[in-house]
């Protein structure tokens, strides 16, 4: 069993507690925006928040995260894609075949949580997660434009 | 994106497999493409009648009373942006209020029983546009002029009296005005007109198709985790597999532990799937994946298990000098004769590894069979060879089953193959009625890949005393992608065409850009037990690193500047030379310096139609360690749909085959891939993306693709930046295994 706090919803879910995050947050809380793409916290397609930091799902297990630990996906980002990562990946047409990108806006959401206004060297440093598509340069002019649209 | 509404009358008309992947031909039933088959037309038309949704005009074409227009898309989007492209084309032709543009894919089984209708839905050699612009903007034109003749009839005047445009119908004369939605009720009732009275908009008259600035139609699901890919689907009482297929491709499963799976939570049965896999299927992927783990599954041995990335190598290169197995290619004059009597004679050895697709969603397929029908809902890039392969897997015709598309977490044509299909429907079959979803792991994805085939490369050549080349040979040695994959396609010597892409004397599918009168290009063909497929560029990527970087050694030894060096055999060519002049001049090859340290390579290539050159800026620093600085991409596609997806579809090509080149390589040890997951197989990351520059050049007059072509020539330009900043050809892939400084 676990109670979990996701995008502010308490859950009681019946699971191992040995079972990735990853996987709960998919199969149990019906999630499916965060994505298995490597299991091993190499791709990063899976990257949700915890209590505000970023993190691979697939790496933790349910038994460690607690009733009191805020997890937010992608899902609860925004009730209608309305914050500026997710403005700023539409307006750039980022998304190819789109998978990555759950976890691509997660992270460029964490980046800009904590450097508001990032250089290209802090975008290279903090955005890791691997998209197969290649959609690197509008990552990066997007998550510029998002850091210009939060200042404005 | 949705399915077509099903229709539930299913025929009942045998097909075989082969009428399903192989049919082409054009049919006059509706409008589109369509075989004969073995469908009668009476039974077609039966059937056709059957499954029209309301509103719809035409095949491509549905138009709800409030002007909603619904466009069919036929094939497969995954990342490429065919989807949007297709239906601009669509759009252009029936003047339709853009705003009001949505898209849907027909099932493959309607397209069987509506006599491929869609035509071809299979997405692979950048043909998603050049394969299919034709007839979808005949879909478009043939929709607006049942429009324009519903106005004629309903207000009494001549049809050419008529304008149709932003969805709405104008006659000038009487200033009387209507909408697509009005008329769309009398509009469908019209016979769909003969495709080849359809006259189509002049390129210069287009609007919609070539414009900047187009959005895809495909973006807002993908930013708020709404976009249901396969990996994603629900539906009531599916349980959830995963599989282990034999790791030593083809050995056949001795034993596993079934009793202590079986026990575990959640774990409903563990199956036999054909002779060489095993799957546990849970309540939930961790339970099944906890099953497996625990299975310890055994398979027989055979020879292949001595077989290793060493004695592929020894292999290969043998037949860069063997008598046996060659075919030839591209041959004119006495090559050997040419080299023997030049000043100057060159050889050069070139190699390059078996790379994985690694889409980033792993292979997945979900099914649910009965005895009278089997269901699949998968991610592929041929919804045709989806539902041929359900229908061997299920025993069942065709008729009897149905294919639902579901979003591509990526393909770069791994997903045109349907392994994971038929291993998902066989599994099913061994648990009637319940929906079956079997997810590949990372791990099982990497091992039971479709390669992109390992290859060795000899290169020989003579230069006179001027430095002019006199003759050329290339010999290619390596396994061959169709004898695996679609023999049927093998020239009548049983060679492999696809073997000499980009080095073939004429046509479409890759033109040599050198006027080299004697010349000998052979490939001895290497089959293994490796399973080898179409990646991404296929065999464009090493033969346009083989070529290009060749032809820097050749220009090095003749003395000469490597852009002069291939102007001089190009004039013959001149869209290979214009695109590689419009990207020479971008990156100020001839006008301006680059930075200290930093030096320059150029190639060039065709490829899928199009034609394409890359220029690149690289520094290699003192302990050896590469930076791709600028790459200035250009292609010559033709027309250009849309400018904004080609420049996506650019940069992505050097994501995908620069990172590869860069650092990925497949390694076969005891017969099977040792390489597991992204920790070992490196995929290219944002702080490496190198700054693109794209040249978008579209010369007019063909149409060329656009997925694959430029992934051709990023690498050869950063190898030959490199050869030029170290003085050292690099002949070997990946780069990361090469010492790039003494």
């Amino acid at each position: 069993m676990a109670n979990l706090n996701i995008n502010g919803k308490m859950l009681d879910l019946k699971v191992d507690g040995d079972t990735p995050l990853l996987w709960v947050i998919r199969e149990q809380a019906g999630l499916t925006g965060t994505k298995y793409g490597c299991g091993v916290g190499q791709c990063g397609a899976c990257s949700v928040q915890i209590n505000g930091e970023l993190q691979r799902s697939c790496t933790i297990s349910v038994k460690d995260v607690k009733a009191a630990d805020k997890i937010m996906t992608i899902e609860g980002l925004s009730a209608d894609s309305s914050s500026p990562v997710q403005k700023a990946w539409l307006a750039l047409d980022v998304p190819q075949c789109g998978y990555c990108q759950s976890g691509q806006i997660m992270a460029a959401t964490a980046l800009l949580a904590k450097t508001p206004k990032p250089s290209d060297a802090d975008i290279d440093a903090a955005m890791t997660n691997i998209c197969r598509c290649g959609t690197y340069q509008r990552i990066r002019a997007a998550v510029h434009m998002a850091a210009d649209m939060k200042k404005a | 994106m949705k399915n077509v509404k099903q229709n539930s009358n299913s025929t009942a008309q045998q097909v075989s497999r082969r009428t399903i992947v192989g049919a082409s031909a054009v049919g006059g039933l509706a409008l589109g493409v369509g075989a004969g088959g073995l469908i009668t037309k009476a039974l077609a038309q039966k059937v056709l009648a059957d499954a029209t949704t309301a509103g719809e005009v035409s095949a491509w074409v549905v138009i709800a009373p409030d002007d909603q227009v619904t466009i069919r898309i036929a094939r497969s989007e995954m990342g490429q942006g065919t989807l949007t492209g297709l239906a601009q084309m669509v759009a252009e032709e029936l003047e339709c209020d853009w705003t009001k543009v949505k898209a849907e894919y027909p099932t493959p089984g309607q397209n069987l029983a509506r006599n491929r209708v869609w035509g071809d839905m299979s997405t692979g050699g950048s043909r998603g546009i050049r394969g299919s612009q034709d007839y979808v903007r005949q879909g478009g034109a043939a929709a607006r002029g049942m429009l324009l003749q519903a106005a004629a009839t309903l207000w009494g005047v001549p049809v050419d009296e008529l304008k149709a445009e932003n969805s709405t119908v104008t006659h000038a004369k009487s200033g009387k005005s209507t909408t697509y939605g009005k008329l769309v009720g009398e509009a469908s009732k019209l016979p769909v007109p003969d495709l080849k009275t359809v006259k189509l908009k002049d390129p210069s008259a287009w609007k919609l198709i070539g414009k900047a600035g187009v959005k895809r139609l495909d973006t807002a699901d993908k930013l708020n985790g709404k976009q249901v890919y396969a990996i994603d689907l629900k539906l009531p009482d599916m349980l959830t597999a995963t599989i282990m297929d034999a790791p030593v491709f083809g050995n056949k499963l001795k034993s596993y532990d079934e009793a202590k799976v079986k026990a575990m939570p959640g774990v409903k049965g563990v199956y036999k799937v054909g002779d060489t896999a095993v799957a546990v299927v849970a309540e939930t992927f961790w339970q099944a994946k906890k099953g497996l783990d625990a299975l310890s599954p055994v398979w027989d041995e055979t020879a292949n298990n001595k077989v290793s990335t060493a004695s592929i190598a020894e292999l290969l290169k043998a037949g860069l000098t063997s008598n046996e197995g060659i075919f030839t290619g591209n041959k004119a004059g006495d090559a050997d004769a040419a080299i023997a009597t030049s000043a100057k004679k060159i050889s050069a050895t070139y190699d390059s590894p078996y790379w994985n697709h690694v889409t980033m969603e792993p292979m997945n397929c979900t099914a649910k069979w009965t005895a009278d029908k089997c269901e699949v809902w998968v991610a592929t890039q041929n919804g045709d060879a989806s539902l041929a392969a359900t229908a061997e897997a299920s025993g069942l015709p065709p008729s009897k089953c149905e294919v639902y598309k579901v979003h591509l977490g990526g393909g770069f044509g791994r997903r045109g193959f349907q392994d994971y299909t038929t291993k998902a429907v066989l599994l099913a079959k061994q648990l009637p009625g319940i929906p079956v979803k079997t997810i590949w792991t990372r791990e099982e994805d990497m091992r039971q890949g479709r390669f992109r085939p390992v290859s060795q490369c000899k290169l020989d050549a003579g230069l006179d005393a001027q430095g002019n080349i006199t003759g050329f040979k290339m010999r290619i040695s390596g396994p061959s992608i169709l004898t695996a994959v679609a023999p049927s396609r093998l020239n009548k010597d049983g060679s492999d065409p696809a073997a000499y892409q980009g080095l073939n004397a004429d046509g479409p599918e890759g033109q040599f850009g050198y006027d080299i009168a004697d010349r000998s290009i052979e490939y001895a063909m290497r089959n293994l037990h490796i399973p080898v497929g179409f990646w991404r560029g296929v065999n464009n990527n090493q033969n346009a690193v083989y070529l290009e970087c060749f032809m820097d050694e050749l220009a090095k030894e003749a003395g000469q500047e490597p852009l002069a060096f291939r102007r001089k055999m190009m004039a013959k060519y001149p869209k290979h030379l214009g695109i590689l002049n419009a990207v020479a001049e971008k990156i100020g090859w001839e006008t301006t310096k680059p930075a200290d340290g930093v030096f320059r390579g150029i190639a060039q290539h065709m490829g899928y139609g199009s034609y394409v050159a890359a220029a690149a800026e690289v520094s290699v620093s003192d302990r050896g360690k590469l930076k791709v600085h600028r790459l200035v991409m250009g292609t010559d596609c033709g027309y250009a749909v849309n400018p904004d997806q080609i420049e996506a579809q650019v940069q992505g090509s050097v994501a995908y085959g620069l990172g590869a080149s860069l650092y990925q390589k497949i390694t076969i040890k005891d017969g099977r891939v040792v390489e597991e997951n992204f920790d070992t197989y490196e995929s290219m990351r944002l702080e490496d993306f190198p700054k693109i520059e794209t040249v978008l050049k579209p010369s007019g007059g063909f149409w060329g693709g656009v997925g694959e072509p430029t992934i051709c020539v990023a690498a050869p330009a950063v190898l030959n930046a490199i050869f030029a900043a170290t003085g050292k050809p690099v002949r070997s892939l990946p780069i990361r295994d090469v010492k790039l400084r003494a």
